[in-house]
């Protein structure tokens, strides 16, 4: 198998469509990060890529440098060593802005989304669209038809159709509708790669399915996507490949396909050692 | 590795429920749907206690609804009503600005003393003081964005640094209208409009509640400005420059005071050091009373206007009425709090 092809339609089941990391670039990459706080080292050397059209999870424990590593890639830290590969291309990423314009886009757990401004307004946030001509470039005024309508387009894209109206303001929505809307605004305008960390953390069973199946659906769009998730249950049900850090570093990589959740959690622990997880439990072993 | 024919369980579980307003089903009593509609159209309130109170006073009082009491009640909310834009941009931000007052009252005085003393043509004296309003919402702003004080402190503090040079540059005298250049009472001068008789000041209010509302709904900045005061770290995660934002809406607010500086001139026909004690608090009563929210995030610069409106019926009424001052205070007072009240039950909204 070599480039996955991005699907189309939302409906199809999703299959497998874990990449092979010996022919295929990878889309993100984090090599030898460290990132110190005083004497406490967050990230000691952590490596980490990222293939097209997959979903890599991201677990750990409390303080295995889990959100120090996605915040280096969301560009709201700076590592103090390391490198990290868009394409293959060395790239810095000094803010959150820089990180969105190399195409990287974060779901924050906050969801960073304005309660009291609609739908649209919160989709376009910080990258509003202005009316064309002298009304946009002199009285600087918004363009909210357009914005609207591409607002119902990307909430249409994802199959969130019950959320009709994107002039409703945000906080009546419910929690699995506010992640959506989160979600979309990622999926909307990252390129490359969208970071999701801890989407399901608040929502109740029902929710956590829908949003589950948006994350789904973003991967089948052809967005790779990197999700940071204590639900080893979510995990292992949507994950592609599934890292594991622990103090400070990757540990593994494991198949979830081949791999007893319990296993993970043994190595993400501690109790157990990579080495001695069976055959087919690590992601890439057949491969080599 | 290669493709894996376990099933994977996405596939088998049916389809989820979808991301619908379910809670919509519930039945909603009486109160329930005040709360929603209240919270759905923030202007509803005020303009309901505008109404009220303008009924109320209508009977009380026959002289109430003259013109000439009408046209009365315009200019004596003008630069409160002024104040109370520039207000509501800092509490849009979840600020608050306790120097106001202190700010206008400077850039009178600064205004009047180029003018009358220093023989500075009048146009060239209300830039200086549009520009000194400015500066001291920047220096507000300053402090807020940057060493990062809480707004009431910093204004605490800068009500008291800025009234302070007033009593300086004024010498604590009141400088007298007739000494200024006429460009600085022009505000005071009055044009009638069917038959009624209103003032530039008044008009001028009416101008700035154009463009701010404008600004605020039709603009990029007025977004990132609710933003910022709805949820300040979503806000930078969102990509937009907190600290400018803030920034900016201390330095328009500040320049919105100074144009109640040239208001309050030709209102009183002389710039008092004195003048706009009591209008720190009275531009936030008219900024809560219109249903601008003191979290931030939320309000309306129409609901500021009639806000400031209630505040100026109420005290014009009630002395119509024959009631002593005191009790127009009392009164106010008991406004605030309702409407604090108002707000904070409306905010409970939760789908």
């Amino acid at each position: 198998m070599t480039q996955p092809t991005p699907r189309t339609d939302p409906a199809e089941p999703a299959e497998e469509t874990v990449p092979d990391p010996s022919t295929t670039r990878p889309v993100l990459q984090a090599r030898g990060l460290v990132k110190r706080y005083g004497g406490v080292t967050a990230l000691a050397g952590a490596d980490l890529e990222l293939y097209p059209g997959e979903i890599l999870a991201v677990i750990g424990d409390n303080g295995a440098g889990k959100s120090s590593l996605i915040k280096v890639l969301s560009g709201a830290i700076v590592p103090d060593e390391g490198e990290i590969l868009v394409d293959g291309a060395p790239v810095r990423l000094p803010t959150p802005i820089a990180a969105r314009e190399a195409g990287i886009e974060t779901v924050h757990q906050s969801l960073a989304v304005a309660p009291s401004l609609d739908i649209a307004t919160n989709l376009f946030l910080g990258r509003e669209l202005r009316r064309p001509g002298v009304l946009g470039s002199v009285l600087r005024m918004l363009d909210r038809a357009r914005m609207r309508a591409e607002a119902a387009r990307h909430l249409d894209d994802l199959g969130i159709m019950t959320i009709q109206n994107p002039n409703q303001a945000v906080e009546t929505l419910s929690g699995g509708q506010r992640q959506a809307v989160a979600v979309a605004r990622a999926a909307a305008f990252g390129n490359r790669v969208v970071i999701m960390d801890e989407p399901t953390a608040a929502l109740g069973v029902r929710e956590s399915r829908a949003v589950l199946d948006l994350i789904l659906r973003v991967r089948d769009k052809g967005l790779p996507v990197i999700l940071i998730s204590h639900n080893m249950p979510h995990v292992f049900e949507i994950a592609d490949r599934v890292h594991v850090q622990r103090l400070g570093r990757r540990i593994a990589v494991l198949d979830p396909s081949g791999c007893a959740m319990s296993d993970a959690v043994a190595v993400m622990t501690g109790a157990l050692d990579p080495a001695e997880l069976p055959e087919g439990a690590l992601a890439g072993r057949a491969a080599r | 590795m290669t493709t894996s024919n376990t099933p994977r369980v996405t596939t088998t579980t049916p389809e989820p429920p979808p991301l619908g307003p379910e809670a919509d089903v519930r039945p909603q009593s009486l109160t329930d749907r005040v709360q929603h509609l209240l919270h759905a159209q923030a202007t509803l309130g005020p303009a309901a206690v505008l109404l009220l109170t303008v009924l109320a006073f209508a009977l009380i009082s026959p002289n109430f609804l003259q013109p000439a009491n009408l046209s009365l009640i315009l200019q004596q909310t003008a630069v409160i009503g002024t104040l109370a834009l520039g207000q509501t941009l800092i509490i849009l931000t979840a600020g608050i600005d306790l120097s106001v007052g202190s700010i206008m009252v400077l850039c009178s005085i600064i205004m009047g003393r180029l003018s009358a003393d220093l023989g500075v043509p009048a146009p060239v004296a209300l830039l200086v003081g549009l520009a000194s309003g400015m500066a001291c919402g920047l220096f507000n702003g300053f402090l807020v964005t940057r060493v990062k004080l809480p707004p009431f402190i910093v204004t605490l503090g800068s009500l008291n640094i800025f009234f302070a040079l007033n009593l300086w540059i004024s010498r604590s005298e009141t400088i007298r209208g007739a000494d200024m250049g006429d460009l600085l009472l022009w505000t005071g001068r009055v044009v009638t409009i069917g038959g009624t008789r209103v003032t530039y000041g008044s008009i001028l209010m009416l101008v700035i509640v154009a463009v701010l509302a404008y600004a605020l709904h039709r603009t990029q900045w007025g977004r990132h400005v609710y933003a910022t005061g709805d949820d300040r770290e979503a806000a930078r995660l969102a990509g937009i420059r907190v600290n400018r934002v803030l920034l900016s809406v201390y330095a328009v607010a500040g320049l919105v005071y100074a144009v109640g500086a040239w208001m309050l001139i030709g209102r009183i026909a002389s710039a008092s050091p004195q003048a706009g004690v009591m209008d720190n608090l009275d531009s936030i009563t008219a900024v809560v009373l219109g249903g601008t929210s003191l979290f931030g995030g939320r309000g309306m610069i129409i609901g500021t206007v009639m806000g400031a409106l209630i505040v100026g019926v109420c005290r014009n009424g009630l002395s119509l009425a024959g009631v002593d001052v005191l009790w127009q205070n009392f009164a106010v007072g008991v406004l605030v709090i309702l409407a604090v009240s108002l707000d904070q039950w409306i905010r409970k909204v939760r789908r």
